[in-house]
């Protein structure tokens, strides 16, 4: 990657929901704004090439989408049109860069919440979040969600309708809204954050650290506005978790390093320190009764995990008791499977292999699902059953480094 | 902005009637607070007429233009500012009513 195609991608990765945001909150129209963004970068690639790479990168970018969202409102000629432009030129004052940072930190959690509407239906929510403050395209929310690009487009173009014709605010919420909200919020967070860890498709690189990075940020924006939410001190501390064991997990050919062959002395040992003080924050607060919820026990479960030296040393039975508890709180096929990988160490692999395969029906299209099976047949001697498990996880998975470690596994069978 | 506040009820399951008094004072706070632009309860289903007059000659059929469990009860026309006070008071008229309430901005 050459110069200007590198400083492209990082005002991208750092400037976009900046762009969307500010413009947003401007001209009060999300297409408007998201137009204009996606114009000012389009820009960018050409004249960055000609004239170099600006000084200040996300400046330009927000100045020269300034500009291409007036023209459009200028083209457009809306009833309103007069109104605004006199909103316009009283707008192009410069702000004194403290007051444009304060209010760009409440722009982006204006825009989250905007987007997380609790009137908009979930898969929008998700889809809109990644579009207009991750920056994702809508291809690669498409592939991350395994619908068309067409059928993606047409949702997110529904949910900015919808957010237009039924007048939903561009608003930071008041402490009133919060409750409502945040569990719709810290759910498209946390899919923002799986799909920087497990990136799909053949085109992006296996780990999305813009993506992880930002899911973190913007978490901890939300923790700001709800310090006293368990669920959200909860997120907050699966991911950092989660995001210290990053740069173990990938191998420097690209393969995927699973958790009993890490480096552990790779992990970033602030992330886990600061994973496992918010971990015993909530430990102390179940201790006085208040009930966890399930972003608090995934978290726990990963406490446990990093707080081992070694896998040999790690607490499966505490492991198993925290996902005992999960399954009361969530029912869901995929917790059943990650419990069945504690249950193998515990009791082996056959008595997993047994809880595994009850799961068939309502995994069968889930790549973990027969990874996990492949490991324990092979694990059990099956060669032969795990060879076709690995196959069919092969073909299912979305992501480079764990297709090429599922290969090397597979091609290790005797 | 204007908002069509559908009240929904269920023929199955239908809510209680005795919701009239809660409703006018629901009403009179309406109006103090400047959303309240119109409102009316709606007789039954068995009450409406369809009119068709697309074709040749209008025909006139009986009963509402789709059969379903749920049906329309009542409408609200409600004037707010956006979307969440619309939406915080339609969580307060569903329980003032008892019945699910639909909103929907007019164009």
């Amino acid at each position: 990657m050459n110069g200007v195609e590198e400083a492209i991608t990082r005002a991208h990765h750092e400037g976009w929901a900046r762009v969307v945001a500010t413009l947003t909150r401007r001209f009060g129209d999300l297409d408007i704004a998201e137009e204009a963004a996606a114009e000012a970068f389009a820009i960018a690639v050409e004249r960055w090439r000609v004239d170099g790479v600006p000084p200040n990168p996300g400046a330009w970018l927000t100045t020269t989408a300034n500009r291409k969202a007036i023209d459009r409102i200028r083209r457009e000629n809306k009833r309103d049109g007069k109104h605004k432009e006199a909103r316009l030129v009283y707008d192009d004052s410069v702000e004194p860069p403290g007051a444009i940072d304060g209010a760009i930190e409440d722009d982006r959690l204006r825009l989250i919440f905007t987007c997380c509407h609790p009137a908009l239906a979930m898969q929008s929510r998700v889809a809109l979040t990644l579009r207009m403050v991750g920056g994702l395209t809508v291809p690669e929310i498409a592939r991350a969600f395994l619908v068309q690009g067409p059928t993606m487009e047409q949702r997110i173009t529904r949910a900015k309708a919808k957010i237009k014709a039924a007048r939903i605010p561009y608003r930071v919420p008041t402490a009133d809204d919060l409750p409502a909200r945040v569990s719709g919020v810290l759910a498209v967070l946390f899919v923002v954050f799986n799909e920087g860890y497990l990136a799909s498709g053949p085109d992006t690189d296996p780990v999305r650290h813009d993506l992880t990075a930002e899911a973190i940020r913007l978490t901890r924006l939300t923790r700001a506005l709800m310090p006293d939410d368990g669920e959200v001190t909860g997120l907050l501390a699966l991911m950092l978790l989660t995001e210290a064991r990053r740069t173990a997990r990938v191998s420097a050919s690209g393969e995927l390093v699973a958790l009993d062959e890490q480096d552990r002395g790779a992990w970033d040992a602030a992330l886990i320190a600061e994973g496992h003080q918010l971990v015993r924050q909530r430990l102390a607060a179940a201790a006085a009764g208040a009930a966890p919820g399930r972003y608090q026990i995934l978290a726990a479960i990963n406490a446990v995990h990093t707080c081992a030296r070694d896998i040999r040393d790690t607490d499966w039975s505490q492991i198993l008791a925290l996902y005992d508890q999960l399954v009361q709180l969530d029912p869901s096929p995929i917790i059943a499977l990650n419990r069945a990988i504690a249950v193998a160490e515990l009791d082996g692999p056959e008595v997993a292999l047994a809880s595994v395969d009850r799961l068939e029906h309502r995994l069968a299209g889930y790549h973990a699902y027969h990874a996990t099976r492949a490991d324990l047949l092979r694990r059990l001697g099956r060669g032969q059953e795990s060879r076709a498990a690995y196959d069919r996880a092969i073909d299912l998975a979305g992501n480079t480094a764990e297709t090429a470690y599922l290969t090397r596994r597979r091609d290790q069978l005797r | 902005m204007r908002y069509l506040v559908s009240v929904i009820d269920d023929k199955s399951n239908p809510g209680s009637t005795d919701r009239q008094l809660a409703i006018s004072a629901f009403n009179e706070r309406l109006i103090a607070e400047g959303y309240w632009v119109f409102a009316g309860g709606l007789a039954d289903t068995d009450a409406a007429t369809v009119v068709d007059n697309r074709g040749e000659q209008a025909v006139f059929s009986d009963g509402p233009f789709v059969e379903s469990k749920e049906y329309l009860a009542g409408v609200w026309v409600w004037e707010a500012p956006d979307l969440d006070v619309a939406l915080r008071l339609a969580t307060e008229a569903s329980k003032v009513c008892d019945r699910k309430i639909e909103v929907r901005p007019f164009l």
